[in-house]
């Protein structure tokens, strides 16, 4: 028995963790998975509990490897444990790009769809379920199943949090690009009005932004924030003799295997939000690399360490275009409690995907990263979710590691059609995480 | 499940009556509880109750005798059989007795004794053997200080208790490393129905006392709560005290 963890550290439950190499070795696995089922796993970037299954169960998937690309059409054939890193390394310098790359490259493909990551293009591109063609599903039944965007299972699938059986391989269109840089423009507001006003104003002139929002200013600089917005550099952007698909990620700086609870507090983190917003000079034009401007955390190897042994939790809610009195509501309570969080994302969403249990929907997200330690946060949490619900949102299911049943049921009203799919292909609830146990999806 | 926080989804109270035991649901929160009881008692639900289950639980009533070791297991099946994996199960039945009557029956004292820490051998075990298949889950055991040293005044019910404790640590280290938990609470004397009529003792507790401490202790993955902390440090004493001078303390 292994002991398993999301991203966030929290609720370790013990699985017996198997590695399986193909698509046929999965159905035998999923066979024999006995009375606790049987959860798939990738490179463990769900913050939460949806890649742990307590006393079952855990297929490590990232024994599922090997991809190809079409350079004539920009069509991928991954399995599904190919990390979005590996991709990068072997796309980039072909001129093309993943079609929505997620705050992290170390996320796998069967993940990716799993969850139906979005990246900072969203309000343009949509997730990462909207550009895979068809994927091949190990059902519960051992059958391997080759769907696509017709089907009821895709849907059911795609955002589906790996409860319809284990995705084994996906086929997805990738996007050209002419250089490995982004020329990025950086411009502060003064608070959270104006940094609404500004991304509604501008986000459609950019392929990828994002705001990242001071949540300790108070007062009258209560959201304020420093936007980041970009696209894919032209050749004649780069610098003289600079090689225009070079793909080299900087080596990684480990964190401390352990950190004292409490090194981020109200102090430090107030402290780095202050240097943060002044070091983001409003610029236009800046050339950057897409590994800074993507992936920034890869930097530093287990960054969730630095939260200590209590772990974290991210937050991350959307909630629809009219829902922003909803956003200013958190916004100005996290502000007023002075809760820490070392990150907090804003960013606008377009139109979603079909998909059942998919998270993004047109409006804005946020996302909140806070030490699972806090004092209090149970209860502050419970209350967003309240207010979430209560504005049509929703709380990401690839994210969450403590919302309630009853909340998770408020805030997907395409649950009841999700479960009459699940049902239908896995009767005997073959396929369970303690996500799928907490929120009984 | 439990969630990222050590909030708990279900609980099972074997003694679905017990003051100690509401009021930890009570403290809890739970999404749905077991109440296993007698048959014939009504299920301490209505707001009017001494200690009841908060409103807005989902509340399944079972039958339950703690005399009755053979049925334990069955009860902790059927238990999981209505709310799925148990979180957090609170074997909370037990009888405190007077060592006078004890003295006068033996019989009586040997009923006790059976129920105080035959009982929850039976229902521990069982609870164990769920929660190892669940590979989560914690037994939350209600020990004494009167179990830690065992004095003359009661020494019957003291002596189940101690049982009982060294049970309860045996058992969380048998499921160390499977994912299951054992706690064991060690309260002082608690003022309540149990207690009626008794003269507190000093650093005496309450129902909802106990409660605080267990949620804190579940939050935090403690192995062992003492109610009120401070009875740690007293118990350290008293555990080394002269056989001589302890055999004359007053209660």
């Amino acid at each position: 028995m292994t002991f398993l963890t999301g991203w966030g550290r929290t609720a370790p439950t013990p699985a017996r963790v198997i590695r399986p190499r193909s698509t046929g070795q999965v159905a035998e696995l999923v066979g024999g998975a006995g009375g606790r089922g049987v959860a798939a796993r990738g490179l463990g970037r769900s913050y939460g509990d949806a890649a742990q299954n307590a006393g079952g169960l855990v297929l490590d998937c990232t024994g599922l490897t090997g991809w190809t690309l079409d350079e004539t059409t920009g069509t991928v054939t991954a399995a599904a444990g190919v990390g979005l890193h590996e991709l990068l390394a072997g796309l980039v310098p072909r001129g093309w790009f993943l079609p929505v790359s997620p705050g992290t490259r170390h996320v796998t493909v069967g993940g990716a769809i799993a969850a139906d990551v979005h990246g900072k293009n969203h309000h343009v591109d949509g997730s990462f379920g909207a550009h895979v063609r068809s994927l091949t599903l190990v059902t519960a039944d051992g059958a391997s199943r080759t769907l696509g965007p017709d089907d009821r299972l895709f849907w059911a699938t795609v955002g589906g949090m790996g409860l319809t059986g284990v995705i084994t391989e996906a086929v997805f269109r990738c996007v050209p690009i002419a250089t490995s840089r982004m020329r990025v423009d950086v411009e502060r507001t003064r608070d959270l009005d104006h940094t609404l006003e500004t991304m509604t104003a501008t986000d459609d002139r950019y392929r990828y932004t994002v705001a990242w929002i001071d949540l300790l200013a108070r007062g009258a600089r209560t959201g304020r924030s420093v936007l980041t917005r970009g696209d894919h550099a032209a050749p004649g952007e780069l610098p003289r003799g600079a090689d225009p698909l070079a793909y080299a990620p900087s080596a990684r700086l480990a964190a401390p295997p352990w950190a004292p609870n409490g090194l981020l507090n109200p102090v430090t983190v107030r402290a780095f939000n202050e240097v943060w917003y002044r070091k983001a000079r409003p610029r236009t034009g800046l050339v950057q690399r897409i590994a800074p401007f993507f992936h920034p955390l890869d930097a530093i190897d287990g960054w969730n360490r630095m939260y200590g042994s209590h772990g974290l939790v991210q937050y991350q809610f959307a909630v629809p275009f009219g829902g922003e009195g909803t956003l200013r509501r958190v916004v100005s309570r996290l502000s007023t409690d002075g809760v820490v969080s070392f990150l907090t994302v804003l960013k606008r969403f377009g139109p979603g995907t079909p998909g059942m249990l998919s998270f993004p929907l047109p409006g804005w997200t946020l996302a909140l990263d806070i030490p699972a330690g806090w004092p209090g946060l149970a209860g502050l949490l419970r209350e967003f979710d309240g207010w979430v619900a209560e504005s049509g949102g929703r709380v990401y299911l690839a994210k969450d590691s403590r919302m309630s049943a009853a909340s998770a049921a408020a805030m997907y009203p395409r649950l009841p059609e999700w479960r009459k799919v699940r049902d239908e292909v896995d009767p005997d609830g073959v396929f369970r995480s303690d996500l799928a146990r907490r929120l009984a999806l | 499940m439990r969630n990222a926080l050590g909030e708990v989804d279900t609980v099972l109270l074997l003694g679905g009556r017990s003051e100690i035991g509401l009021a930890i649901v009570e403290r809890l929160r739970p999404r749905r509880v077991v109440l296993a009881m007698r048959g014939g008692d009504e299920p301490p639900v209505s707001a009017g109750a001494e200690a009841h289950v908060p409103a807005g639980t989902e509340v399944h009533v079972l039958e339950f005798d703690a005399a009755r070791p053979e049925t334990h297991a069955g009860v902790i099946e059927a238990a999981a059989g209505l709310v799925g994996d148990l979180d957090v199960i609170i074997p909370a039945f037990g009888v405190l007795g007077s060592q006078a009557v004890y003295d006068a029956d033996p019989v009586a004292a040997a009923e006790a004794v059976a129920v105080n820490y035959g009982g929850h051998v039976s229902a521990g075990l069982a609870a164990a053997r769920r929660l190892r298949e669940q590979g989560h889950g914690t037994l939350v055991v209600l020990s004494s200080v009167a179990g830690v040293r065992v004095r003359r005044a009661n020494f019957v019910y003291g002596s189940a208790k101690a049982g009982l404790d060294g049970f309860a640590q045996g058992l969380g280290d048998a499921l160390y490393g499977s994912g299951a938990r054992v706690m064991v609470v060690r309260p002082g004397f608690v003022i309540g129905r149990m207690t009626r009529g008794m003269t507190p003792a000093p650093m005496a507790t309450t129902p909802a006392e106990v409660a605080a401490a267990v949620a804190a202790g579940l939050a935090s993955g403690a192995e062992v709560v003492w109610v009120p902390g401070r009875l740690r440090v007293l118990f350290a004493v008293m555990r080394i005290l002269p056989r001589a001078i302890w055999r004359r303390m007053p209660r």
